[in-house]
């Protein structure tokens, strides 16, 4: 029978939880890197053995932490990220130049197809590429250099490259997100970029329709369909048909469109899942109620996925890399939240179990399907 | 050989249990000790203090026989109970944070 593992990075370890392909029953291991932060954990679609981590701390900077083994046992690998030629600046929060920091790596995103290929995204935003299984890494900075990289800003949680969408069509395409920038693409596998940020719109900076500056928290692309992805900005919910040209708002009846993580029905490429969020300063769910909301029409028309989710008293916030599918016949869905629960839906988010508790603050939920 | 005592976290990234022993060649200075220990234990690059500029990290402190050492010269001579292997150089986690 095919297994599900579930690859949760919090702030303080991470986790790997195991089932069958049940899931009903659930083994948890860990902490793996017990105190540090752990942004991101994310396995090879080429080889479910090998999985990276990115391992941070404030007191000891980065490191990136390699399992070939299926997370049995891990190897730290390269951990320097050298930003390409002479940084520069970009905006700080009171608009004034700042030069390029390296702090940490929000994201990792293993290639689709070469095993020893992963990209990282990295806070102050960049991406970064390795070819030797995460031995040594280059800037693929072409995104930094395209032009408008010194207008960029941070948001609150930093100037962080959080998103990467390696195109399931196009090898030489990749999407990235950038908080508070916007979305890029490129088609030529990382020597030119383009903003891709036509149609959206942010009150929040002096001009709302500004080709960057945008709080993208979260795009998401279906396999089945690349040029079709969809959108959780800071606030509202985009979709793109053209690959990124022009965005369209499918917020529709959702309580409140703010919110950080979007994902896809693994079997359904018109099924969508968001987390409402009360707003930008309450970062929690309206009236204490935990809920995904789910649209099968591709946005517009949304419903409340609430059985088995707390209902009073529930004010955690689920962050933009906390919330993945997996590929089972009925698509299970994950998510994880800053007051340490990992919930799971084995039925499309018809219903929820809390697969784990009491964890620290989950920044990030992966889930790998095993044969 | 040069005692190190290092933090939790670093012991469990060098996967070492007590104190490190590393060989110094020529003069003993913050700088060489530093050296070694990241020639010995290469997963420690970075971690203690920046891979390229060799500035030390914000959060890291050095302390040798009762004096913190963290803002003296980098290729000043160690104390001499430290060469002697006496005394061991410590690589301190500042209490920051919580």
């Amino acid at each position: 029978m095919s297994g599900v593992r579930v690859l949760v990075g919090t702030r303080k370890g991470a986790f790997i939880m195991e089932s069958d392909g049940t899931r009903k029953s659930w083994k948890i291991g860990g902490p793996y890197f017990a105190g540090w932060e752990i942004y991101h954990v994310k396995g090879s679609p080429v080889d479910p053995n090998r999985i990276y981590v990115s391992q941070t701390s404030g007191w000891f900077g980065q490191q990136i932490q390699r399992s070939d083994d299926g997370g049995k046992t891990f190897e730290p690998v390269g951990n320097q990220f050298v930003y390409d030629g002479v940084p520069g600046t970009h905006q700080w929060y009171d608009g004034t130049p700042h030069p390029w920091e390296f702090a940490r790596v929000w994201h990792l995103e293993p290639s689709l197809t070469e095993i020893d290929t992963v990209y990282a995204g990295v806070e102050d935003a960049a991406l970064f590429k390795s070819t030797d299984g995460g031995g040594s890494w280059s800037e693929v900075s072409g995104l930094r250099k395209h032009g408008s990289g010194p207008h960029w800003q941070p948001g609150a949680g930093g100037m962080c490259l959080h998103t990467i969408v390696q195109d399931s069509a196009n090898p030489q395409r990749i999407f990235v997100a950038i908080s508070a920038a916007g979305a890029f693409r490129t088609d030529d596998g990382g020597t030119s970029w383009q903003p891709i940020n036509r149609g959206l719109k942010s009150a929040q900076i002096p001009e709302e329709e500004a080709e960057v500056g945008h709080c993208v928290h979260r795009i998401a692309q279906h396999p089945s369909r690349p040029q079709t992805l969809f959108m959780q900005k800071h606030w509202d919910v985009m979709r793109t048909d053209d690959g990124g040209d022009n965005w369209r708002e499918i917020s529709g009846n959702l309580p409140t469109d703010f919110g950080f993580p979007i994902d896809i029905h693994a079997h359904e490429p018109n099924t969508i899942y968001v987390v409402p969020i009360k707003s930008d300063s309450e970062h929690f769910p309206i009236d204490g109620k935990l809920q995904v909301w789910r649209s099968r029409t591709g946005g517009d028309e949304w419903e409340a996925l609430t059985n088995g989710l707390p209902q009073e008293n529930c004010y955690v916030n689920v962050l933009r890399d906390a919330m993945a599918v997996d590929n089972l016949d009925s698509c299970g869905i994950y998510f994880g939240t800053t007051g340490g629960q990992v919930y799971a839906s084995s039925d499309a988010g018809d219903s929820w179990t809390a697969i784990a508790e009491h964890l620290p603050a989950v920044l990030s939920v992966e889930v790998q399907t095993l044969p | 050989m040069i005692r190190v005592v290092l933090p939790a976290h670093l012991k469990t990234l060098a996967k070492v249990d007590g104190e490190v022993r590393v060989n110094v060649d020529g003069s003993v200075t913050q700088s060489a000790v530093l050296d070694a220990l990241e020639a010995q234990f290469p997963q420690l690059r970075g971690t203690m203090r920046d891979a390229i500029t060799k500035k030390r990290r914000a959060f890291i402190r050095f302390f040798a026989c009762g004096r913190d050492l963290s803002h003296e010269a980098i290729d000043a001579p160690l104390p001499q109970a430290v060469t002697d292997g006496s005394e061991p150089y410590l690589v301190v986690g500042a209490m920051a944070g919580g």
